[in-house]
């Protein structure tokens, strides 16, 4: 297996390819190379769409739209009130046509406990991975072309043998960007979104990044709020032999202020900063105090492996 | 969002949580009227404000800043004490571990009848982002700071987590119930009680609801002596009644307008202003600002797509802040492009005649031809390459005016 989840020639629906949103995306991911299929609009099945001078079906449901086309993973553009139900139906269909696949949500101003009971639906699913919600997706860089699946700018990003996780979107950017400034291109960079409650965390993405022999060392970027950041410092500490080097972003938040994201917050006095830098470092993740820091402390992480 | 005490109250109400009789007030006159009405030997008379650790506030005047009474929630015996106390407490300004040293002006009281309160306990129910679910916590040490009592008994605290889609389970009650040690009549207040506010919870798409203390009176009886609850903002659209319960004076005012123009604006106290794409972003940009030195002004979010209007809000809402001495520009440029979010930082300039130091960096798509723009302005424009530098160009011009 190369790459993570999604292979650079993954076939892709797109949930919302009629609304302007996921036009727009729609025709982005045709024009960097993703094996677009066709898309889903309850209502408007039987249509196409046009993306870069070429027609693409839409379906009515996602269980004609997998049938039809066998796809991988579906990305979802659907507005908040509608895209925990999206997510549920693509996970459903996935499950009953072909047993797997993986969903992409990029909406933002999903209601948490909508999140709640679409998190659980999926759970219940296991063949299917759920990614996101409000993030920019995931992208396997190929050789020319590849799969970016989400709202990242593909030009950036290059093949490569570096695994990016992230919570925030341009944030995962500046890392792609700082993996460059070495030399260096992307496995697969993952963003997993900034709300409280969301589907794949940290721990999976670097559990796969440990399986994948395309990848040899790991770009963790969290933020504050919560302790999912403090959990994967203990599994990579235990489960994961290549590099990792991370940063997180906060330092200066007051507590009890939301930064933008929904899950972004200190409370309590938890999930702070500090405490997650902490348990980076005793973990023996190399620490970067400043995202343009990102590509140096990488550097001398490959160094340290022998990969440079 | 976070509605007030009386509020939370109604709501519980309504859901058939047992709450005490009692009347919100804006003025003494209306919290006299309200002993009169509601017959009770005892009253508590409460400050009404966004904030915990009311009980253990102090009042002060809001220009002489004299402390005016400790205590911002005080137990009334006679109409004399309530007229002392709501004259205490209206208008001037309480201080309390989390309102910070300003503390928040009180406009709104809360007097409610007394009861008889044989123990108090601890509950709340919220979304538990480990769990990805709903979790209920109870504890017998009610009345108390719950933070202390997780660090010190955490044995004391008692969860339950909810499977959204089966919901709330009787065992799940009983179980609880029987943790705080209840039995009999009080247990089965105490299920009644539960299911109420988790149908609450859920129903009205609560983010937390904090119930310290909870009571069990001498009857046997459960009821919520206090009540913090708050909203998740993101199912605003599914609650048009949240309109009448936003109180906007607990808000920062230009907080609500960088919401209302799509933006996401916090303020802080440093003197350096930034304008970033993305929230993480954005954070990360304070972060590298206070590392070199310098102390961020705010947080200010543009989101992915920002067009030239909202670059030129953005900037104004900074400028607002008269402790701003210098602002950051940082854009990563995703779906957003360089060319125009450069168009936009200079008609900005243009339009507000800034005068303050001004360093951007940009990144990512058509970046380029950003830079080529800012550069052919004539406008004193310091550009920077990466965030570190750009975070130590901004410090250095400011550096003058420490």
């Amino acid at each position: 297996m190369m790459a993570i989840w999604i292979e650079e020639d993954a076939k892709v629906l797109v949930q919302g390819i009629t609304g302007k949103q996921g036009m727009f995306h729609a025709g982005k991911m045709v024009e960097y190379g993703t094996q677009i299929v066709g898309g889903c609009t309850p209502g408007k099945g039987g249509q196409t769409v046009e993306l870069e001078g070429k027609d693409f079906p839409v379906w009515n449901s996602m269980t004609e739209a997998i049938t039809a086309t066998d796809a991988d993973a579906t990305v979802i553009y659907v507005p908040p009130p509608y895209a925990a139900e999206a997510i549920m139906e693509a996970a459903e269909a996935f499950d009953t046509v072909k047993g797997e696949g993986v969903v992409i949500c990029i909406t933002e101003g999903i209601p948490t406990l909508d999140m709640v009971k679409a998190v659980a639906y999926v759970n219940n699913r296991p063949g299917i991975r759920l990614i996101g919600p409000n993030c920019p997706g995931i992208i396997t860089p190929g050789e020319t072309g590849g799969a970016k699946i989400g709202i990242m700018p593909g030009h950036i990003h290059a093949k490569g043998r570096i695994g990016i996780v992230s919570k925030s979107g341009t944030l995962t950017y500046e890392a792609v960007a700082q993996t460059m400034s070495i030399n260096e291109g992307q496995s697969t960079c993952i963003g997993i979104g900034g709300d409280p409650v969301n589907g794949t965390g940290f721990i999976e993405c670097l559990a796969a990044f440990e399986n994948d022999p395309q990848t040899v060392a790991i770009v963790m970027i969290g933020e504050i709020g919560g302790n999912a950041e403090q959990e994967a410092a203990a599994f990579a500490a235990e489960n994961v032999s290549k590099p990792i080097v991370g940063f997180v972003a906060g330092s200066t938040a007051p507590p009890g202020k939301r930064m933008g994201h929904a899950g972004a917050i200190i409370s309590g006095g938890k999930g702070t900063a500090e405490e997650k830098f902490e348990a980076f470092k005793q973990a023996g993740i190399a620490c970067a105090n400043d995202p343009s820091e990102i590509g140096s402390v990488l550097l001398q992480a490959l160094q340290d492996a022998g990969l440079r | 969002m976070n509605i007030h005490e009386y509020q939370g109250k109604t709501l519980l109400r309504e859901f058939g949580v047992p709450v005490l009789e009692g009347v919100h007030c804006t003025s003494v006159e209306q919290a006299l009227t309200a002993y009169d009405n509601l017959n009770s030997k005892i009253v508590a008379v409460k400050s009404q404000i966004h904030a915990g650790g009311r009980g253990k506030g102090t009042l002060y005047h809001p220009q002489t800043r004299q402390e005016v009474m400790q205590g911002g929630v005080k137990i009334a015996f006679s109409k004399d004490e309530v007229e002392t106390y709501a004259t205490n407490i209206l208008g001037n300004v309480l201080v309390t571990i989390q309102t910070g040293d300003e503390g928040k002006i009180v406009k709104n009281l809360y007097v409610e009848s007394g009861c008889d309160i044989a123990h108090e306990y601890y509950l709340a129910l919220l979304v538990d982002r480990d769990n990805k679910s709903v979790l209920i916590m109870a504890s017998t040490e009610g009345g108390m700071d719950i933070e202390h009592v997780a660090e010190h008994t955490p044995e004391k605290i008692h969860k339950v987590v909810i499977d959204v889609n089966a919901g709330l389970l009787g065992f799940q009650k009983r179980d609880l119930g029987n943790s705080l040690g209840l039995s009999g009549m009080a247990l089965r207040s105490f299920a009644k009680t539960l299911s109420a506010m988790y149908e609450m919870f859920v129903s009205q798409d609560c983010a937390m609801v904090e119930i310290n203390p909870l009571v069990r009176t001498s009857n046997d009886e459960i009821v919520a002596l206090d009540a913090k609850i708050s909203f998740d903002e993101n199912a605003e659209f599914r609650h048009k009644n949240w309109a009448q319960l936003r109180d906007l004076s607990e808000e920062e005012d230009v907080e609500i307008r960088a919401k209302e123009t799509g933006l996401s604006y916090v303020k802080l106290d440093g003197n350096i202003g930034c304008l970033v794409n993305g929230a993480g972003l954005a954070m990360a940009t304070m972060d590298v600002i206070k590392l070199y030195g310098g102390e961020p002004a705010n947080f200010l979010d543009v989101g992915g797509g920002a067009d030239e209007e909202q670059v030129k809000t953005a900037f104004s809402m900074i400028m607002e802040d008269p402790n701003v001495k210098g602002i950051l520009v940082n854009i990563f440029g995703g779906i957003m492009r360089c060319d125009i979010i450069a168009r936009g930082v200079i008609a900005a300039t243009e339009a507000l005649s800034l005068k303050v130091p001004l360093v951007v960096r940009l990144a990512g798509t058509n970046v380029e031809q950003g830079k080529e723009i800012l550069a052919a302005s004539d406008l004193n424009i310091h550009p920077a390459n990466d965030l570190a530098e750009g975070a130590q160009k901004i410090v250095s011009l400011i550096g003058g005016d420490e």
